[in-house]
């Protein structure tokens, strides 16, 4: 039983996890996609085209493998979490459907016509399939934030007589208010992850001397675009988020914050080990009284630690939680702190010349992949031991009669194939960058 | 309520059946009506801008059965653990063959895709055709409403039945058959020279094995669900439904044999394969997965299903989300439509 828990745990993480490499580019790329196709509608020039078609081209194979490993995540509801299928798929499988129904068939039916279909649309109709592309992903991406919001702090529910969860409304279910904060937070950070990739490739092409033209502008829309966003990440969206998780998941909070005991004027922790044994913190480097302001806009108020809790409710894996989060926040401040820098540069007109600031936009590359992956940890490991919050713990979840045989097998066949798909995806991607744009003389 | 969701969720396999059925059937005959680089590229052309769209179909019939009967998607997807996860293994496969297939020049690199594109199209193929061939058949469901079917076992039926046996083996041989024969009907439609011809001579092959399969199958189905002769005798107007798949079928072949009724073929093999699955589906109704161990454990659209109002509220925007996917689905296929040409090696 316990390692049948464990397996269907890690099969979905890791499939979940592979799986959000992808859409956490494509739904921040199609803003910036349309952000470019509206510049080049607007100024007329081929460049910004140009510089589209070479995203597009990117987006679709990042797109590709957003497809085919979304659809286990569909899946696995079924075959993994039968239990929490039978009991909850009346409410979030609304949800799950209205993705397939409202947002796959438009990304799939626009995307084709982004990719090839240019010179038969003409630039106002490619114009409009960007924006459906981009309509669509960005759906997509509320309606799943909204059913696992559903799970962090279920609403619009009630119980049938044999505890079944069914859904009593609509409206509560696709305008909870977690979902609200979630969605803004989410498409914050993949914001942010397509912003860094687009600077750090145009930062690339400068540092080695080539696409000059398209480097610039990379760099520049990468650059304000992921401050703007690194910036809302924080505040307003990231605020508010932890605002819920004090409200409603206050366990959760004390474990993200490393808080065992429960104090007033509680520290805000930058770095420490949780000793979960001995319930305290090593070696803390802290801020007096911090959190107590950042949760109850009070220097002294009184916050919640882990010791107001039974130690049955508390997330069985406090280190992944707390240290997911801290990698988060931690990520998070540095991003602001890059795409300062980068942007006073840019406004003085020395970024382009500035080798430190290009290398460092080329390094940070994979730091936006890491925080979003650490900031879902954080809520999923952080919502245990439950699997909708307050109302079915995650034991009670799993497929009562798939043996673990099975789940280690189709774990390990996951495993293999995720590793050639990652191959497969470092190089063609590696191939269209070190191809690039077409060159800036043609057509 | 339950009576409607059911119709709608038939529909929508229906639709995915038709649709991606062809494009499953172009894979299956990919390696033989396509020998050169430029006919492999024709072929995939074909299918390339609606294959996604046309998978979309199958997720979108999940999600809704999902929320409608969610106690036959928890059973049914745990019952059958294995070969959905191998389905999902092939499906990414076959995406990643299409999609990755033309983006590197190399005398390795395209036949490879080639190869997994074929191999995943013909298993799948198989695979949705036992899945079918297990829902007819029933599963061993206890009390407790759950179940779980290994791989294979004896190949009999009964209660300690595989997924394979001998009758699901036989539907997924008939599933093979009729999408080789559909997908030959669409490469025939689509492409033209040397392409067109050899995706005829599969079609004639194809025309024989579907039929032959078709009856054995229905022999087969008769004698071990005792609910379709049930239904069919009670509600004889039901006899429509084999007689559109009769009608389509050989609607196939009258129209094939002329030299310019590619459409109308391939429009008469969508009747035969909406006939064969709204047949089955009317077979068995209300049952949505029998028990082959006591009756009384089958699933039901009434035991399956969700609570009443997520039922009546999911009507309305599954009208208005299916009229606007409706809509880009005729948009793209407009679009899209025409003969192409195999020659050129100029698009990238």
């Amino acid at each position: 039983m316990e390692e049948a828990l464990t397996l269907h745990r890690l099969h979905f993480a890791f499939t979940v996890t592979f799986h959000y490499l992808f859409p956490q580019l494509t739904m921040g790329l199609a803003l910036l996609i349309l952000v470019l196709k509206t510049l080049a509608l607007r100024t007329g020039n081929e460049h910004y085209n140009r510089a589209v078609r070479f995203w597009a081209r990117v987006f679709g194979i990042n797109f590709a493998l957003g497809v085919v490993t979304g659809i286990p995540m569909e899946f696995q509801f079924g075959t993994n979490w039968a239990q929490f299928s039978r009991a909850a798929g009346g409410v979030i499988g609304q949800t799950l459907a209205m993705e397939g129904v409202f947002s796959f068939f438009l990304e799939s039916s626009f995307l084709g016509l982004l990719l090839f279909g240019e010179k038969k649309l003409g630039p106002r109709g490619h114009w409009f399939a960007s924006q459906m592309v981009f309509l669509g992903s960005w759906a997509s991406g509320y309606l799943i934030v909204v059913t696992d919001a559903w799970m962090q702090h279920p609403v619009g529910y009630t119980l049938g007589p044999h505890g079944e969860i069914l859904l009593s409304s609509f409206w509560g279910l696709l305008l909870n208010p977690w979902g609200l904060w979630q969605y803004a937070h989410t498409m914050a950070g993949s914001v942010i992850t397509a912003s860094f990739v687009m600077a750090a490739i145009g930062a690339y092409y400068l540092l080695c001397g080539e696409h000059l033209g398209y480097g610039r502008t990379f760099v520049c829309v990468g650059v304000l675009a992921g401050l703007v966003a690194s910036v809302a990440q924080i505040f307003p969206t990231g605020d508010s988020q932890g605002q819920l998780v004090m409200e409603y998941q206050p366990a959760t909070l004390a474990a993200m914050e490393g808080l065992f005991e429960t104090k007033p004027g509680a520290p805000l922790v930058i770095l420490g080990q949780p000793d979960v044994v001995n319930r305290k913190l090593d070696n803390p480097l802290e801020v007096p009284d911090a959190l107590s302001m950042l949760t109850y806009r009070r220097w002294k108020a009184e916050v919640r630690g882990l010791d107001q809790f039974p130690r049955a409710d508390w997330p069985d894996g406090i280190p992944v939680v707390y240290y997911s989060y801290h990698v988060m926040v931690g990520l998070g401040t540095i991003f602001i702190a890059i795409l300062a820098l980068a942007g006073f540069a840019l406004w003085r007109g020395t970024l382009y010349r500035s080798r430190a600031l290009l290398w460092t936009l080329l390094l940070s590359c994979p730091l936006p992949y890491i925080a979003n992956t650490a900031g879902w940890i954080t809520a999923e490991t952080g919502r245990q031991p439950w699997l909708i919050y307050g109302l079915m713990r995650t034991p009670a979840g799993i497929s009562p009669r798939v043996s673990s045989g099975n789940t280690w097998f189709t774990l390990i066949g996951f495993m293999g194939l995720y590793l050639v798909l990652g191959i497969l995806f470092l190089l063609l991607v590696g191939r269209e960058i070190a191809h690039g744009p077409e060159p800036e003389t043609q057509g | 309520m339950e009576t409607i969701w059911f119709c709608l969720i038939s529909v929508m396999i229906a639709i995915y059946v038709v649709l991606d059925g062809f494009d499953l059937g172009a894979g299956i005959i990919h390696l033989s009506v396509a020998r050169t680089d430029a006919e492999r590229r024709a072929v995939l052309a074909s299918i390339s801008p609606v294959w996604d769209g046309n998978e979309v179909w199958l997720l979108a019939a999940g999600g809704t059965l999902y929320f409608a009967f969610p106690a036959l998607y928890a059973a049914g997807f745990s019952g059958f653990y294995l070969p959905l996860m191998i389905v999902l293994w092939l499906l990414i496969l076959r995406g990643c063959a299409i999609e990755f297939r033309n983006h590197m020049e190399s005398p390795v690199w395209a036949p490879f895709w080639d190869v997994v594109f074929c191999g995943a199209s013909a298993l799948l193929a198989v695979f949705f055709g036992a899945a079918l061939g297990n829902v007819v058949r029933g599963v061993p469901l206890d009390a407790s409403g759950w179940f779980f079917e290994p791989l294979w076992t004896n190949f009999r039926l009964g209660a300690d039945a595989g997924i394979l046996d001998w009758y699901t083996v036989l539907v997924g041989v008939a599933a093979y058959f009729a999408l080789t024969l559909h997908g030959a009907l669409w490469v025939a439609l689509r492409t033209e020279g040397i392409v067109r011809e050899r995706a005829r001579r599969v079609m004639r092959w194809s025309w024989w094995g579907a039929g032959i399969f078709t009856l054995l199958v229905t022999w087969a189905t008769f004698s071990i669900q005792p609910q379709v002769p049930h239904n069919f005798v009670e509600h004889p107007w039901g006899a429509v439904f084999p007689l559109l798949a009769l009608g389509g079928l050989a609607g196939v072949m009258a129209l094939a044999r002329r030299e310019n009724s590619d459409f109308g073929a391939f429009l008469a093999s969508c009747a035969y394969l909406v006939g064969m699955l709204t047949s089955v589906v009317f077979g068995v109704y209300p049952y949505v997965l029998p028990a082959c161990t006591d009756a009384a454990y089958s699933l039901t659209i009434y035991n399956a299903a969700a609570g009443g109002y997520g039922l009546r509220v999911g009507i309305v925007w599954w009208v208005i989300g299916i009229a606007l996917a409706t809509g880009y689905f005729l948009y793209l296929y407009r679009h899209a439509a025409g003969r192409i040409k195999t020659a050129s090696r100029d698009s990238q």
